[in-house]
C-alpha cells in the first residue's frame, strides 16, 4: 500500500466542550492515490471540513487530533511540529476554501499574494516571482492578467477570487489539493467553470484532489471515488458510478433518492420525493449504535445497540451498515 | 382562460446609486421591463443567478419597493390602489434563511397569532384553533407552540416560516430559495410539504431558485431572468427539454450531471461571469458570455418573442435548438 | 474581570444603596434636617455617630442614608427619561432613515459636542435649584449614547428576514419597531442605561456641589460635599463619607453594567463558549 499518496487511518478528532469531550470525527480511514480525485461528501456538521483541517495541521482549540495516523507519501505527519507543517502546507499540500474573500489578504494585491508562494517555498526573487504570478493568473484564465496582478481582492468578483485562490494553491505544484466547498458561494454557471478549471490544472500538474462538498452530484462528476460521511463517521465509500448505481448505505440511498434530478419529471412524471425522516443529530446528541438509526427505515434492534463495523466492498470501498445486503 | 392572479406589465425598478458629489449618480436597473403573469393555483419557477433582479422583483410584488415604471395587478386590482392589509392577505413570502427570518424573542404561537389579531380576528378560541390547525398542516406538534425559534432545527424553523406565510390564507406565496439554506437530507421534506400545501389550500407559488432540479420538479411554468430582464419563459417541459435561449442552456449544462441524463450537452456552457447591473453590455445583456454571439447581439436588444405557443425567448437565434 | 463576579459585586453595591434609600426612616439614627444640635457640632466618628456629625451637629450617617433617596431618584428617573428619548429617536431614525435620520444624527452629534454637564448647568440656571429642575436638566441632556446605540442596532437588524416578514404581514412601522426591533436590542440598551445612571449620580453631585442642585438643609451627597469643603482639613469625615457613598454607588452601577453586558450580549457568550 506504499503507493498511496495520502493514507488516513482511524482518524479521531476530539471536540472539547464545557465539561465533556466529544468525538467530532472517529474511525475515519481513506486513501488517495497519486493524481487521484477523491470526494468526501456530507451535510453540515458531519465532520468533513474538520477532517480536512486535520490533514493540514490546522485544528485549533476546542478541536484536537485525538488518535489515528495521517501518512503523506510514506511519512507520518500527524505529530509533525508546527514548523514542519508550515513547510508542507503550500508546497506539498494546498487548500482552497468556500469563501475566498476570507482566505485572501485584503490589503495585498493578488499578484503579490501568488508571488509570495514562490518566494517562500522556492526561494525565488520577487521580480522573477511576479512574472511567475502573472503566468499563474493566465493559467487560471483570469482575463488580462498583466493588469489584474495589481488588483486587490475586493476589486475582483467571487469567481475571479476563487481563481486567484486556485493559482495560489497550485503555485508550487503540490501533490495534494484540499478543496473545501470551493464553489458553494458561487453562481451555478461560474461553479461549472471553476470545477472544470480545477480538474484540468490538477490533471496537468499531477496533483491529487480531496474534494469536500455537500453536493453528491458535483463530487461524483469530478472524482473517481467518493466517501459519504454522516455524524462523524464514513458510512460508505465506493467508486463514483457505483455509489449512484448501487448505493449500499440507507443514508446514501436516501440522499440520492430524495433530491429532484433534472430530467426525472419528463421521464416518470412528478413523483413525491422520498424523504429522509427526522433531523440531523447534533454532536451532543449522537444516538448509540448506528448513528443513522433514528432516521433509518431499515433499523432493527442491533442498529440501536451496536455501531456497525466497516464491511469492505470491491475497489477499496466500504459500507458501515448492519443490513448492507 | 382564467383571470391571472398576478399580472406584471412592463415592470421596471431602477435605483439611483452613488452621490452627485462623488463620481456622479448612476442608475441601476435591477428590474427592467418585466411582463409576467401567474394564474390561480399555478407554480411559476423564477430562475436566475445572483444579481439578476429576482429578489427585487419579489419585493416589488409584495409592495415593499415602488416600481419606477409599469404596473402590478394583483387579483385584478392595481397594487397601488389596494389597502396594505388586503395585499398582505393575498400575497405572502417564505424566506431563504430559516435562522434570520424568525424573531428570536417570539414563540411560535405569537409568531402565528399576532398576524391574525392584526387582521381583525379577535375571538381567542378561533385564534387558537387556527394556530393549531396551521401548525398541524406544516407538521409541527401543538405542544411546540410555546417554544422559541432557537429550540428548533433548521428544517423545523422553515416549517414555522411556511406556517407564518400561510396563516392569513393568501392566494399567492413567493418562495425565495426555500430549501437552499437547509441540510441536504431535509430538503425533500420541505419540497413535499410545499407541494402538498399548494394542493390542499389552492395556492399559487412563485418559486425563486437557482436549483434547476427543484424548479423542474415543482413548476408548471418557468421564467428565466438575466440582468433584470426575462430572457425565456414557457411551460416547464419546453424550458427543460427544448430551451431556446443560450443562457437557459448554459444553466442546464452547468448542473453536475455525472451520468449525462439531461437533454443539453456540456458544449452549451457559458463563459465568464454575469456583468454588473450598473454597466450592462449593450444589446443582449448575455452577449459577452454567449457561444452564439454575433454583431447583431451587440447592436440590437432581442425581444421576448414566441417560439411555440406559450413559449417565448429573447434571443436573435431563438430558432436554433442546439 | 470575570463577568459573573462583577455582576455580583455590582449588584450587591447597588442593592445596598437601594435598601438605604427605601428603608431610610427605619435605619436613620436622627432626622436628617431637624436633627440639628449645636452641642454635637463636628464630632468625629464614634459609636453614637458612626460617620461623625456636621457643623450643625446633624448625624452624617443619617444624612447619607436620606441622601441616597435623592441620588438614586435622580439617577433612575433621569436615565429613564434619557433612555426613552434616546431609544425613540434612535429606533425611528434607524428604521425610517432619510431626512429624519439626518436630523436625529445631526442633533445627536450636537449633543455629543456640548459637554452635557454644561448643558445641564444652563438649564439649572434657568429653572433654579431643586429636585424637579435636576430631573429635567439631567433627563434631557444625556440621551445621545442610547440614541446612537439604538440606531446602530436597528440598522443591522432591519434587513433581517423577520422584520421583512412583519412588513409583508401588514404590520405598521410603530408595531414593527416595538414588537420586532425593540425586544431584540434591549440587552445593550440596558447596559448603557446602567452606566448612564452612574453618570447622572455624579452629575447630581457636581451640580449640588456648585449650589445648583439640592439646596441645604436637605441632604444630597453632592450638597453635603459642598457644605464640607471649608472643613476638609479640620473635619475630613464631613467630605469622606458622602464621597465614599458616591464612589461605591457609581462603582456598583458600572460593575453591574459590565456584568450585564457579558450575560446579555450573545456574541460575548458564544465567544466564551467556543
Amino acid at each position: 500500500m506504499s503507493d498511496a499518496l495520502l493514507r488516513v487511518d482511524a482518524l479521531r478528532i476530539a471536540l472539547a466542550s464545557n465539561r465533556t469531550t466529544y468525538n467530532a470525527v472517529e474511525e475515519v480511514s481513506f486513501e488517495i492515490g497519486r493524481g487521484e480525485a477523491f470526494g468526501l461528501v456530507g451535510e453540515s456538521g458531519c465532520g468533513k471540513s474538520i477532517t480536512a483541517l486535520a490533514l493540514m495541521g490546522l485544528l485549533r482549540q476546542p478541536l484536537s487530533l485525538a488518535g489515528g495516523r495521517i501518512v503523506l507519501d510514506g511519512e507520518e505527519i500527524q505529530d509533525a511540529s508546527p514548523a514542519e507543517m508550515r513547510r508542507l502546507r503550500g508546497k506539498r499540500i494546498a487548500m482552497i476554501f468556500q469563501e475566498p474573500m476570507t482566505a485572501l489578504n485584503p490589503l495585498s494585491p493578488v499578484g503579490r499574494q501568488i508571488a509570495e508562494m514562490y518566494v517562500l517555498h522556492e526561494g525565488m526573487g520577487w521580480t522573477e516571482a511576479m512574472d511567475r504570478a502573472e503566468e499563474a493568473l493566465r493559467q487560471v484564465r483570469v482575463p488580462s492578467p498583466e493588469r489584474r496582478i495589481r488588483d486587490y481582492p475586493h476589486q475582483l468578483s467571487g469567481g475571479m477570487r476563487q481563481r486567484v485562490m486556485i493559482a495560489i494553491a497550485l503555485a508550487c505544484s503540490p501533490e495534494l489539493l484540499v478543496a473545501d466547498e470551493p464553489t458553494t458561494a458561487l453562481d451555478v454557471t461560474v461553479q461549472a467553470e471553476i470545477i472544470d478549471l480545477m480538474a484540468e490544472l490538477c490533471a496537468a500538474k499531477g496533483t491529487a484532489i480531496l474534494m469536500i462538498s455537500h453536493d453528491l452530484g458535483l463530487v461524483a462528476n469530478m472524482c473517481r471515488r467518493v466517501a459519504v460521511m454522516y455524524a462523524g463517521r464514513i458510512v460508505e465509500a465506493q467508486p463514483a458510478e457505483a455509489i449512484f448505481a448501487t448505493p449500499r448505505h440507507p443514508y446514501t440511498r436516501g440522499l440520492i433518492n430524495s433530491l429532484p434530478r433534472l430530467g426525472e419529471r419528463s421521464r416518470r412524471g412528478r413523483q413525491k420525493l422520498q424523504e429522509i425522516a427526522g433531523t440531523v443529530p447534533s454532536i451532543a446528541g449522537y444516538p448509540a449504535g448506528c448513528r443513522f438509526n433514528p432516521r433509518c427505515p431499515e433499523a432493527t434492534d442491533v442498529c440501536l445497540a451496536v455501531p456497525p463495523a466497516a464491511t469492505p466492498l470491491p475497489a477499496d470501498g466500504l459500507v458501515r451498515c448492519h443490513h448492507h445486503g | 382562460m382564467a383571470e391571472p392572479l398576478l399580472a406584471l406589465d412592463d415592470l421596471a425598478v431602477h435605483f439611483k446609486v452613488g452621490s452627485a458629489l462623488a463620481g456622479g449618480v448612476r442608475t441601476l436597473k435591477a428590474v427592467d421591463g418585466v411582463t409576467l403573469d401567474v394564474k390561480p393555483g399555478e407554480c411559476l419557477g423564477l430562475v436566475g443567478e445572483s444579481g439578476c433582479g429576482k429578489s427585487t422583483l419579489a419585493l416589488a410584488i409584495m409592495g415593499l419597493i415602488q416600481p419606477t415604471h409599469g404596473r402590478i395587478r394583483l387579483d385584478g386590482v392595481d397594487l397601488s390602489q389596494r389597502q396594505r392589509l388586503e395585499t398582505a392577505r393575498t400575497v405572502q413570502m417564505v424566506f431563504q434563511d430559516p435562522y434570520a427570518s424568525l424573531n428570536p424573542r417570539q414563540t411560535v404561537r405569537r409568531t402565528l397569532a399576532d398576524p391574525l389579531r392584526l387582521h381583525g380576528v379577535t375571538d381567542r378560541a378561533e385564534i387558537d384553533a387556527r394556530v393549531k390547525d396551521m401548525m398541524d398542516r406544516v407538521g409541527l406538534r401543538p405542544e411546540q407552540a410555546d417554544r422559541y425559534p432557537h429550540e428548533f432545527s433548521g428544517g423545523q424553523r422553515q416549517r414555522i416560516g411556511i406556517a407564518r406565510a400561510l396563516i392569513l390564507k393568501p392566494k399567492l406565496v413567493i418562495c425565495d430559495e426555500p430549501v437552499s439554506a437547509l441540510d441536504v437530507s431535509i430538503r425533500a421534506q420541505i419540497i413535499n410539504l410545499l407541494l402538498e400545501l399548494k394542493d390542499e389550500m389552492g395556492l399559487a407559488y412563485i418559486m425563486i431558485s437557482h436549483d434547476l432540479g427543484v424548479v423542474e420538479h415543482v413548476s408548471d411554468r418557468v421564467a428565466v431572468m438575466y440582468l433584470g430582464r426575462i430572457v425565456e419563459q414557457g411551460g416547464w417541459q419546453e424550458i427543460f427539454e427544448n430551451p431556446r435561449h443560450p443562457y437557459t442552456r448554459a444553466l442546464i449544462a452547468a448542473i453536475p450531471d455525472p451520468f449525462h441524463r439531461a437533454a443539453v450537452s456540456a458544449r452549451a456552457k457559458a463563459k465568464g461571469e454575469i456583468a454588473s447591473a450598473l454597466n450592462p453590455p449593450p444589446g443582449c445583456h448575455f452577449n459577452p458570455r454567449c457561444p452564439l454571439k454575433a454583431d447583431r447581439c451587440v447592436a440590437e436588444v432581442p425581444v421576448l418573442a414566441a417560439v411555440a405557443p406559450g413559449h417565448r425567448a429573447a434571443c436573435h437565434f431563438r430558432d436554433r435548438t442546439g | 474581570m470575570n463577568g459573573g463576579l462583577s455582576l455580583w459585586i455590582g449588584g450587591g453595591l447597588v442593592a445596598v444603596a437601594l435598601f438605604a434609600a427605601a428603608a431610610a426612616p427605619l435605619i436613620a439614627i436622627t432626622d436628617p434636617v431637624m436633627g440639628a444640635n449645636l452641642m454635637n457640632a463636628e464630632l468625629p466618628p464614634s459609636l453614637e455617630f458612626p460617620f461623625g456629625t456636621d457643623a450643625q451637629g446633624r448625624d452624617i450617617y443619617s444624612r447619607i442614608v436620606y441622601g441616597a433617596r435623592v441620588s438614586l431618584t435622580v439617577g433612575i428617573v433621569s436615565q429613564i427619561c434619557n433612555s426613552i428619548i434616546g431609544v425613540s429617536l434612535g429606533l425611528s431614525a434607524g428604521y425610517w432613515g432619510g431626512w429624519w435620520d439626518d436630523l436625529v444624527s445631526g442633533l445627536t452629534n450636537l449633543m455629543l459636542a456640548i459637554p452635557s454637564l454644561i448643558f445641564a448647568l444652563a438649564i439649572m440656571a434657568i429653572l433654579g435649584p431643586g429636585l424637579v429642575s435636576l430631573l429635567i436638566a439631567l433627563g434631557l441632556t444625556n440621551w445621545s449614547y442610547s440614541c446612537r446605540l439604538a440606531r446602530a442596532q436597528v440598522l443591522s437588524l432591519k434587513s433581517q428576514g423577520y422584520v421583512q416578514a412583519a412588513r409583508i404581514l401588514g404590520y405598521g412601522d410603530l408595531r414593527i419597531m416595538f414588537t420586532q426591533l425593540l425586544p431584540n436590542i434591549l440587552g445593550p440598551l440596558i447596559v448603557i442605561a446602567t452606566l448612564g445612571m452612574g453618570g447622572a449620580i455624579l452629575a447630581e453631585a457636581a451640580l449640588s456641589f456648585l449650589g445648583l442642585g439640592i439646596r441645604p438643609p436637605f441632604p444630597s451627597w453632592g450638597s453635603m460635599l459642598s457644605e464640607a469643603r471649608d472643613q476638609i482639613t479640620t473635619a475630613p469625615w464631613l467630605s469622606v463619607f458622602p464621597g465614599l457613598a458616591i464612589f461605591f454607588t457609581v462603582l456598583g452601577l458600572n460593575l453591574l453594567g459590565d456584568g450585564l453586558r457579558d450575560i446579555l450580549d450573545p456574541q460575548s457568550t458564544t465567544r466564551r463558549g467556543a
